[in-house]
């Protein structure tokens, strides 16, 4: 399919741009495949670029003949458009709408665009399964790297290469995988190095209403015990959601059955009530209205920060778990690829500091959402202002970015990483010039060649250019575990992200400026402190005698 | 101390409110002034102090199988939790706390008893420290339009006023005291603040005894006089604070607001903010939701939404908003008024004022507003804040709100306010504690009567001298930006967790920036003296500079750089961060300049690879830390 068919109107002149708290701006709107461009003509400052992807849902209205277009993207912006002439208007909504939901992933920006950078190092080649298992041999022999799925046959969601416990045979590994929701098998999701505890995940067991339980399943998950010990399951579900699930195959695991782990259940909501909570957030957020109680009625009824909380605690009981108790730890909710990998990321962020580097919360996000398989396309095809009915949109990636992001607010100086950093990955997860959070799988990122034919995200980000930009100039490398508190009070609504069009961040950012200055002016301070003791030093021993008394 | 039936109590616990098995048994101490409580653990020691002045009720709760609870609610917002083994201790405590936290007489307050060790010649300039006469002449007054007047200087127009008034040059006496007749207690319209730019003024009254029908003609006049004063302006604004069904009740007995018939040239404007009482139970609810064990989201957040606080935050800061912008935006003057005109215009104006001018954002300005707009004004501390075992529907957190609004408006601005968050928690501490005699009394003819200035010394001074650790590392003196346009929109008003929550540190973030920030800009300060130090001792080392400890070294020449300018860019990096280059002294002004010829240091003279450029700036350097060693203290 040619895009041109799809643009009916390639350029306009004199359409007028309106972004909040930021000067108009006229100039010549164009289309093409993949952007809508405003151009002012005047040294080219004043330039919009708009993915279609970024694009989440139009408005048009009429005033006579003037037509404007509002724009809403995914990022949480709305942006205007005043455009002279009906047909003009008309013809650019319609394509705007027909460009920016295209159903065809082949068609999508990241398979067209061609860095303007030199890829120095292939962010594709950076994350293997390999080189994670590599570092978990060097701690402890009682995993294996297993190829039971290398043809994505017993676990389609799942990646080729997978660690599990030595003693347990591809053979059992299949049947388990037969047991669990999609064939989610438990598996390895990160070794505790300070006391060998584990936390392993997977999808919910298929027990069903009479019962059915799989040997191997419970001799695959009871490998991962010292002797005598006892472990924790946790089932980010309630009793009651669990129960429910029997009846459609599901379930959890039995008490009888598996008798060395106590079953935890918690409440994190299903990823299909959480679309409606951004929507009615954003909602909230863009209300203009002056009344006090308005807002936080609205906030209070979006559920966001109940989600962040219940998210984050869930994520301190597992981490709490392993760390404090001693105990390995299974983590699980229905389908094992949405709540489940927030807790088994976030546990790691608590207990693991080299997750709180870029390059380690990098490899967390490889390991623990995009190889375990979150279905990332299905999930960011939509955001906040999706007037359609949702699919299985769901911001569960983004409310893994906020917890994330309400640690690094208690914690400031424990991050490699800034707020923009998470920010850039909310950006990106939704619309993006780079192939990385394209798919829902991996085995869907092999069949579409996503290495071979697109860039990778983190091909761009670790160059030092951009690198600095998302560098925390608070961060001090801490080795401890980092406890947050979930208490309403500390957790914050992410300004960052949901306020972020509705207020002028110039004093912010001055703020921020101000905080980087003082420290950068600190360590030159201390950098020529030490130079000058040199030179003092070196004096000193030249001509010796000069300074006894 | 005759109150204190029990000086000693062992074995009691102190209940943490997050883990119940971690409270370990210490021992509460009774003291004529404060409560301590000692925990000894192994090595570490911990005392809880709580002053007396600080509880606001103690409650015994029901007996329970681990000994006999007592919960201690304090004005600071820390809520003691104490387990007492005997019954009858915890009686004791209870009865003896109950009187200590309520004292009777004025005599029985910390501050009479209170002395930080200082001379009477140190106590007088402490209270002559903060002037509400200079800040009179900082706002160019007397000029054309404006003038100081002594009229009140025995507090017989009014007694809750201060002795000096500003008041309209073209105002007569005749029309001063008909005003005052026309307007309740005798508070009648005079200067708050004026600002220079636009010759706009912000005026301060009660309201008017205008009843259904009443009118006035020296207040129309006065109300004129303070129009006339602005000549950019042909109208004021008049603002009722108050939501409009408060005010027209208050018409029927005989009060009110002004007609704008009557008055020429008057646009009359209601604020909405409501009164000290639905204030005191929205502060309750609040503190309720604060002190819930491990709430939910939504109870906090449905609780937060039921106590209105944020709801009269923002309306306070509103009109706060509405006065600064009538002042720069419309160039008007406003008049400002409540019902008696000490809560909700003390709020408004002083707001205003931080709003219009970046003085008052600076630590030492924050006191002059609140010695001119609260203290001097007549806000009634003693009152408001239950300093005494008086009428407890008296009281109201109407102070608290306007520092609550101050912090707010540090979140939207983060670099234009000298002091950081510790700055007005710790004000609010001492507002309660009186320790120092600022707070005490409500107006300032009460004050003077109790020889406040001769008993009890004052806060400002001793704030001052801990001002390192109320300074915003962020600010920036340079910002141009002088008014302040907040946003008001219900988003931007978040819960002050430091405030309410200040006593759960579990709450707080584990590592915090501002602490970071200024142990760094400490850190810098060490950094620039070694700095100094190293540069000197190389030069001596060099032979550029004479060796001050050797023999051959004289005096006067170590004295000499005394007179030389200080203006070596490192010191000036207090406030602004210039980035350190190579030979920073290129950038310094001209004293550097003149600090060459003076010092005569040759410049080729060195051999090691110092620039020459940083080997003369040694002595301005050192000269001028000693300086800002001198202004600070």
């Amino acid at each position: 399919m040619e895009f041109a068919e799809l643009i009916k109107t390639p350029r306009v002149d004199g359409v007028v741009l309106h972004r909040p708290f930021m000067p108009t701006v006229e100039g010549t709107l164009c289309l093409t495949g993949h952007h809508l461009i405003l151009s002012s003509r005047q040294d080219n400052t004043e330039e919009l670029w708009l993915l279609h992807a970024n694009i989440d849902s139009i408005e048009k209205r009429f005033v006579g003949s003037l037509g404007t277009i509002i724009v809403k993207c995914k990022d949480l912006r709305v942006i205007q458009l005043d455009i002279p002439g009906m047909e003009e208007c008309l013809n650019i909504a319609s394509s705007i709408e027909a460009l920016s939901t295209l159903d065809s992933v082949s068609l999508m920006y990241p398979f067209f665009y061609r860095p303007l950078f030199e890829v120095i190092e292939d962010g594709w080649q950076l994350f293997v399964p390999e080189e994670a298992f590599k570092d978990l041999e060097s701690m402890t022999d009682e995993w294996r790297l297993s190829e039971v799925n290398k043809d994505f046959s017993v676990c389609p969601s799942y990646p080729s290469l997978l660690t599990v416990p030595k003693d347990i045979d591809d053979e059992s590994l299949c049947k388990a995988a037969s047991f669990r929701h999609g064939g989610r098998f438990p598996v390895l999701s990160y070794y505790h190095k300070k006391n060998g505890m584990v936390m392993m995940r997977a999808a919910q067991p298929l027990t069903g209403t009479n019962g059915r339980r799989c040997k191997e399943d419970e001799k695959l998950i009871n490998a991962t015990l010292c002797a005598g010990k006892r472990g924790y399951i946790i089932d980010t579900r309630t009793i009651a959601v669990a129960q429910q699930a029997k009846a459609r195959g599901g379930g959890f695991e039995q008490e009888a059955n598996y008798a060395q782990w106590r079953r935890i259940h918690k409440a994190i909501e299903r990823s299909n009530v959480l679309q409606e909570g951004l929507i009615k957030l954003v909602e909230a957020c863009n209300d203009q209205s002056h009344s006090m109680d308005r807002w936080l009625s609205k906030l209070e009824a979006s559920n966001w920060q109940s989600n962040v909380k219940e998210i984050l605690t869930t994520a301190c009981l597992a981490a709490q778990c392993i760390d404090r108790e001693g105990a390995s730890v299974l983590v699980h909710g229905t389908e094992g690829t949405d709540s489940t990998l927030q807790v088994t990321s976030l546990a790691q962020i608590i207990l693991d500091p080299a997750c709180r580097t870029i390059r380690g919360f990098e490899a967390l996000i490889e390991r623990e959402w995009l190889q375990a398989g979150h279905p990332f396309q299905q999930r960011c095809a939509q955001s906040a202002y999706s007037n359609g009915k949702p699919r299985s949109e769901a911001p569960v990636f983004l409310l893994f970015l906020d917890c994330v992001w309400q640690i690094l607010r208690q914690f400031p100086c424990s991050f490699q990483f800034n707020e923009n950093f998470l920010i850039m990955l909310f950006e990106h997860a939704y619309a993006s010039q780079f192939g990385t959070f394209l798919g829902n799988s991996v085995a869907e990122r092999l069949k579409l060649l996503l290495s071979q034919k697109t860039v990778s995200l983190w091909s761009w980000v670790n160059r030092p250019q951009e690198l600095e930009r998302f560098l925390n100039p608070l961060y001090e490398p801490n080795n401890l575990v980092i406890w947050p508190s979930v208490a309403p009070q500390s957790l914050l609504l992410w300004e960052g992200v949901f306020l972020r069009w509705n207020r002028s961040t110039k004093c912010l950012d001055e703020a921020y400026q101000e905080m980087v200055h003082i420290i950068e002016y600190n360590k030159e301070l201390q950098n020529k402190v030490n130079s000058l003791r040199r030179q003092l030093a070196q004096l000193e021993t030249e001509d010796g005698p000069l300074q006894t008394p | 101390m005759e109150h204190i039936i029990t000086p000693k109590v062992e074995y009691v616990k102190l209940l943490n409110k997050y883990a119940e098995k971690k409270s370990a048994l210490g021992t509460l101490y009774l003291t004529a002034t404060h409560l301590i409580y000692v925990e000894q653990t192994n090595n570490a020691r911990t005392e809880t102090w709580v002053l007396h002045h600080h509880i606001v009720s103690v409650e015994k709760l029901p007996l329970t199988a681990s000994g006999c609870p007592l919960l201690i609610r304090c004005k600071t917002f820390q809520l003691l939790h104490l387990l007492f083994q005997r019954e009858r201790d915890c009686q004791d405590v209870y009865q003896s706390l109950l009187r200590l936290s309520q004292p009777v007489k004025e005599e029985e307050l910390y501050a009479f008893l209170y002395n930080p060790h200082q001379n009477e010649e140190d106590r007088r300039q402490g209270w002559e420290f903060i002037s509400v006469a200079n800040d009179f002449s900082r706002m160019g007054l007397s000029n054309d339009y404006w003038e100081i007047s002594h009229l009140n200087k025995n507090y017989e127009i009014c007694s809750t006023y201060p002795s000096i008034l500003g008041v309209p040059k073209n105002a007569s006496v005749a029309v001063v005291t008909g005003s005052a007749k026309f307007r309740s207690r005798g508070r009648l319209p005079v200067l708050s603040y004026y600002h220079k730019d636009t010759k706009a003024a912000i005026c301060r009254c009660s309201q008017p005894l205008s009843g259904l029908t009443s009118r006035c003609v020296e207040d129309e006049q006065m109300l004129q006089a303070i129009s006339q004063a602005n000549p950019n302006c042909p109208f004021i604004y008049v603002v009722d604070t108050r939501p409009k069904l408060n005010a027209m009740a208050n018409r029927a007995a005989g009060k009110g607001y002004e007609n704008e018939d009557n008055y020429s040239n008057i646009r009359f404007q209601f604020q909405g903010i409501e009164n000290i009482h639905i204030m005191r139970n929205s502060l309750q609810k609040l503190l309720e939701v604060c002190s819930v064990k491990s709430p939910s989201m939504s109870d906090y957040l449905t609780g937060l939404e039921n106590s209105g606080w944020l709801r009269h935050i923002k309306s306070v800061m509103d009109a706060g908003v509405f006065l600064a912008k009538a002042v720069c935006e419309e160039r008007a003057s406003v008049l400002v008024h409540c019902s008696d005109g000490w809560d909700r215009t003390a709020q408004v104006c002083s707001l205003a004022c931080i709003l219009l001018d970046p003085y008052y954002r600076t630590i030492k300005g924050l006191m002059v507003l609140i010695e001119k707009e609260w203290i001097s004004f007549g806000h009634k501390f003693s009152h408001r804040c239950g300093h005494l075992d008086t009428d407890p529907k008296e009281v109201s957190p109407v102070f608290t709100q306007f520092l609550e609004c101050v912090w707010q408006l540090s979140e939207q601005f983060p670099c234009v306010f000298e002091f950081n968050e510790h700055y007005l928690i710790e004000i609010h501490n001492q507002v309660y504690a009186c320790q120092y005699g600022n707070f005490i009394g409500n107006c300032q003819k009460e004050r003077l009567d109790m020889r406040l200035h001769e008993k009890t010394f004052s806060l400002w001074p001793h704030l001052l001298k801990n001002q390192h650790l109320y300074r915003n590392p962020l600010y920036r003196r340079s910002l141009e930006s002088t008014v302040l346009r907040p946003s008001t929109l219900p988003l931007h008003f978040k819960f002050w967790c430091g405030m309410y929550n200040h006593y759960d540190r579990g709450m707080h973030p584990k590592q915090s920036v501002l602490d970071q920030l200024l142990s760094l800009t400490q850190k810098q300060e060490e950094g620039e003296r070694t700095m100094t130090e190293l540069q000197r001792q190389l030069a001596v080392a060099d032979g550029v500079l004479p060796d001050p400890s050797g023999p051959i070294n004289t005096p006067t020449e170590q004295d000499s750089p005394s007179e030389k300018t200080p203006t070596a860019p490192f010191v000036q990096s207090n406030g602004s961060c210039l980035p350190l280059v190579n030979g920073d002294a290129e950038e310094a002004g001209p004293g550097a300049e003149k600090c060459i010829d003076k010092e005569g240091a040759e410049p080729g003279a060195t051999e090691h690879d110092l620039t020459s450029s940083e080997d003369k700036p040694v002595s301005v350097e050192t000269e001028h830390s000693k300086e800002e060693v001198q202004e600070s203290s």
